[in-house]
């Protein structure tokens, strides 16, 4: 049920008459009707709403909502975000960026919403690989990656976007994957609900320029052994819970334990606990082929929000102090003249 | 002590007076002269002050470019510059002495600490003998005496440490200079009070210090024949007054301008020399509205303000020109969005990282012309510290009422100097205030008559919409590409801003008018010296008049016919000349240089020797 909203959305309302200029076949598509089908279910309220992107392929998702929406510049839809919330914090405020926008030009900003928590959410779009400009890798791109700039092959070594939010001091940290429709409503949902930064890294699919990259561990056929879904609380259990994962004490790294009819326990295999930091670093480490990619909310322990700190400390600071304008010109050491004499020019 | 101050020469009456301190970074330069200057506004004489500090914070102590100076000029007339040649020079030490002595006038007084000349110093200064001894100061009038061994004497009995005890020396200076120009020494005990309110033994010894100074002033009449001045107060007009530095002034004028339009303040800044004093003051100021925000970098800065403004808040933005520099990809946004903006620029020495601590007039090339695409914005300059707080209070109005980012020139000197102030009645400034519109469902780029765009907050039901920086077609917002669009778009732009001309004063004369021979056109901080010089002029009997502008984008729109009508324009800036060029370009008008980018302000004769040489 819903009290906010007189009539309830659907997601087709959050659609605006504006013509979806993706490539056919983009993985951007999938995560603008994950994006509308949420905000419908969470019952949002359009024009409290603001989608902020920077430049990219990604960056053009605000003109496809219908809800309050600025198309910044490059990297920056973090530092705009801020003035925003600041200004009013009562706005639902969402980022929408890409790994060569928030992790490139814009990885200043991201580094410092994150740490200061502004609360809003951070939809980060990974395709590893710049879309709009036509092919060039990025700093997720993995090494060897073959682009119209790496000829040969790229040499640096990746970002990791998780591995990233979380030493800029992320306190929420979600994966999804562009084609997931079953969880993604409820993972951006989450992101919703937690007050401070919310950082969503979502696999996407560039169908042009970088197709099937994710394919060893999105593809349905093998999902089951390639991917692991967090719940809080739960065993962390994939493979159709014959495997799961386990602390290996010896030298600290999660190990792949086999368990036998579903006695997790007996197999040693840990619960997730979304508020332990240190189990989150190990999971978003996690690397396919090895490993399970780690999907849902992986970190979620909130704290106070950077906008209501600031707020807090300015009514804090205004509490009980006279606002006159004519006061504070004429403040400080002031003196007198009382007889006009006219000054020779 | 009473019958031998009446035996003593009377007092030198004097019209103007040049007083010039300099001395180590750590020695408390700013500070003494800061005092010196509240004291001399006390005695109602008008003044105007140059700080001229080094860019290392702590520089090796003794070292010629650790010298830290203050110059202060006050006298019975209208001062309106810092002072072409300091009569008085106050040194410190060697390198104080040495780096100054140059500006000193021939004849003029040097009053030195011999105690700082010893061997180490004078060797760190670079000289070779003891300049107080040798006869290299024949043609000044010296006057020498051991100020450091003074001062731990009168601070003795508070048993301070060496260290802490020679801290006091600025006090027993400034102490001297008050007797030397018959000053009350209470507004400073008052000042010393309020200052170390929470270690009273140090207000206790300050005081002794400066009381300890001031009674020296008569020893060294008797011994060294050390001159008292008179100077009287100024003839101006009545009123409270206060003194006031450009970044004061700036702040509070930032402050009254967004409550005169009805708005909250946003304040985006990142630290840079020598624009921070504004984020400092008005991070002090939240009752009245004000959200500081110091942000991971210059472009964060800017951008955190626009984001500000959209939703809904006066969005302000500040730096210097390298962090300028890094806003120019934002301001562009703020073009194309149609956003409220202001950005101040405290121009410093450059290019590059340049001259941090030293003064120049040379972004006008940047706030013209220094961003991607046809990117026209309304640009205000500062004449002088006083002259902030008007200038903020118009920017914030163009900003609101055109929807339109609008920057602010200022400077490094006008930023740090100080004037006093004739505080005006808040209600003497008209007030626009903003109403964001709620209502029919609308185009974002529905605009007035004035060609300002509707100015829609997130968070109003019904008036959802999408802004950006690409391209949007004139009448529904949307995204478009197309050619005839861009060139209306562009045009429309570039006409409201122009159209600011409309609601701007004409083009006004500060001296002469539009009969005389010759105009010099100034902009900015070189207000004081150029007005100066050309008063001295005219009262030589040359037809030269003097012309400030304030509105530098748009201009005045009687500037170009005023211009037109002279026979000869100098144009005098601290830079190569750009504005020069801009009025070449915009008037077709045979506008003559007169450049100087040494990081120090004009002098009077500089100018006045221009003048007389076109
Ligand atoms: S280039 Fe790639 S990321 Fe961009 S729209 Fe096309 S498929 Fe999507």
């Amino acid at each position: 049920m819903n009290d906010m909203t007189p009539t309830k959305l659907k997601p087709n309302d959050f659609a605006t008459d504006q013509e979806v200029r993706w490539c056919p076949g983009c993985g951007d598509y999938a995560i603008l009707k994950g994006v509308q089908r949420t905000m419908a279910e969470m019952g949002a309220r359009p024009e409290n709403t603001v989608f902020i992107s920077g430049i990219g392929c990604s960056s053009r998702f605000p003109y496809y909502m219908e809800t309050y929406g600025f198309h910044t510049i490059h990297g920056r839809a973090p530092a705009l975000a801020t003035g925003v919330k600041l200004a009013n914090p009562d706005l639902d405020v969402w980022i929408i960026t890409g790994d060569g926008d928030g992790l490139s030009i814009g990885g200043n900003h991201m580094l410092h919403l994150l740490r200061r928590n502004l609360d809003c959410q951070v939809l980060l779009f990974n395709n590893e690989i710049y879309g709009l400009t036509k092919g060039q890798y990025s700093p997720t791109s993995r090494i060897g990656t073959r682009s119209p700039s790496t000829p040969y092959g790229s040499v640096d070594a990746p970002a990791e976007p998780c591995t990233f939010a979380l030493g800029a001091g992320a306190r929420f940290l979600a994966r999804c994957i562009d084609t997931a429709q079953k969880q993604m409503p409820d993972i951006l949902k989450r992101a919703h609900a937690h007050q401070g930064a919310s950082f969503v890294e979502l696999y996407q699919n560039c169908i042009v320029y970088n197709d099937d990259v994710f394919e060893p561990f999105t593809n349905k056929k093998d999902s089951a052994n390639t991917q692991i879904w967090l719940t809080h609380g739960e065993p962390m259990l994939f493979a159709k819970g014959e495997k799961g994962l386990k602390l290996n004490r010896d030298d600290l790294h999660l190990e792949i334990v086999d368990v036998v009819d579903g006695d997790w326990e007996a197999a040693g295999v840990l619960a997730h606990d979304e508020k332990n930091r240190t189990l989150a670093q190990m999971l978003v480490e996690m690397r396919h082929p090895t490993m399970p990619v780690a999907l849902g909310v992986i970190y979620c322990d909130p704290k106070p929000s950077f906008e209501q700190d600031v707020v807090t400390q300015n009514a804090k600071e205004s509490a009980g102090k006279v606002v006159d304008l004519g006061a504070l010109i004429r403040k400080g050491q002031t003196w007198e003249v009382n007889q006009k004499k006219l000054r020779e020019q | 002590m009473a019958t031998r101050l009446k035996e003593s020469p009377a007092a030198r009456e004097r019209e103007a007076v040049t007083v010039r301190f300099a001395g180590d970074s750590g020695d408390g330069m700013q500070l003494t002269g800061g005092q010196f200057t509240l004291s001399t506004a006390l005695a109602g004489s008008d003044l105007a002050t140059f700080p001229d500090f080094p860019a290392e914070i702590r520089a090796p102590q003794g070292t010629t470019f650790g010298v830290s100076a203050f110059q202060i000029n006050f006298g019975s007339d209208a001062i309106e510059t810092a002072g072409d040649a300091p009569d008085i020079l106050v040194a410190m030490n060697p390198a104080g002495l040495k780096v100054n002595l140059e500006a000193l006038k021939p004849g003029g007084l040097i009053i030195a600490d011999a105690g700082e000349f010893g061997a180490r110093n004078l060797k760190k200064a670079g000289y070779e003998a003891n300049p107080l001894e040798d006869d290299s100061l024949k043609d000044y009038q010296l006057v020498a005496f051991d100020i450091s061994a003074l001062t731990l004497e009168s601070v003795k009995e508070f048993g301070l440490g060496n260290k802490e005890a020679l801290r006091s020396k600025n006090m027993w200076t400034l102490g001297l200079v008050l007797w030397m120009f018959d000053r009350d020494r209470q507004p400073i005990i008052d000042w010393l009070n309020t200052k170390f309110a929470k270690k009273p033994e140090l207000a206790l010894s300050n005081a002794a210090a400066l009381n300890a100074g001031h009674a020296y002033g008569e020893t060294a009449e008797m011994q060294q024949g050390l001159g008292r001045y008179h100077v009287g107060a100024a003839e101006v007009e009545p009123g409270l007054y206060r003194t006031v530095t450009g970044g004061e002034s700036l702040s509070l004028g930032l402050v009254a301008g967004a409550s005169l339009v009805d708005l909250p303040l946003f304040f985006g800044s990142y630290p840079i020399t020598p624009a921070s004093p504004l984020l400092h003051t008005l991070a002090r100021l939240k009752e009245f509205g004000v959200t500081t925000f110091q942000a991971e970098d210059e472009i964060a800065a800017i951008c955190a303000a626009i984001g500000a403004s959209y939703a809904g808040q006066l969005g302000v933005t500040s730096s210097s020109g390298p962090g300028i520099a890094l806003k120019g990809e934002a301001m562009g946004l703020a073009v194309m969005t149609e956003l409220p903006l202001i950005i101040v620029n405290s121009q410093r020495g450059g290019p590059s990282t340049g001259l941090p601590t030293k003064t120049e007039q040379s972004d006008l090339y940047q706030a013209l012309y220094g961003r991607n695409g046809d990117a026209p914005m309304p640009i205000l300059a500062t004449r002088s510290p006083v002259d902030c707080f008007e200038v903020a209070i118009e920017a914030c109005r163009i900003a609101t009422q055109y929807m339109t980012p609008v920057m602010i020139l200022t400077d490094g000197y006008i930023a740090n100097a100080a004037e006093p102030w004739a505080v005006p009645e808040m209600s003497d400034f008209t007030a626009h205030p903003v109403t964001h519109y709620e209502g029919e469902t609308v185009s974002p780029y529905k605009r007035d008559e004035k060609l300002a765009r509707v100015w829609i907050r997130p968070g109003t039901p019904g008036l959802m919409h999408r802004i950006g920086g690409i391209e949007k077609n004139y009448e529904t917002g949307n995204i478009d590409y197309g050619a005839d669009n861009h060139q209306k778009m562009t045009d429309t732009r570039q006409n409201k801003v122009l159209g600011v001309a409309d609601s701007i004063p004409d083009q006004g004369f500060e001296l002469g008018g539009p009969d005389d021979d010759m105009v010099v056109v100034g902009w900015g901080s070189t207000f004081g010296p150029i007005h100066q010089a050309v008063k001295k002029t005219r009262k030589a009997g040359r037809n030269v008049a003097h012309l400030h502008i304030r509105h530098i984008w748009p201009m005045p729109k009687n500037l170009g016919p005023l211009l037109k009508g002279f026979e000869k324009i100098l144009v005098p800036e601290m830079n190569t000349g750009q504005l020069k060029t801009v009025l070449r370009d915009q008037f077709l008008v045979d506008a003559k240089p007169l450049n100087k980018v040494s990081g120090q302000p004009f002098k009077i004769a500089e100018i006045e020797a221009a003048i007389g040489g076109i």
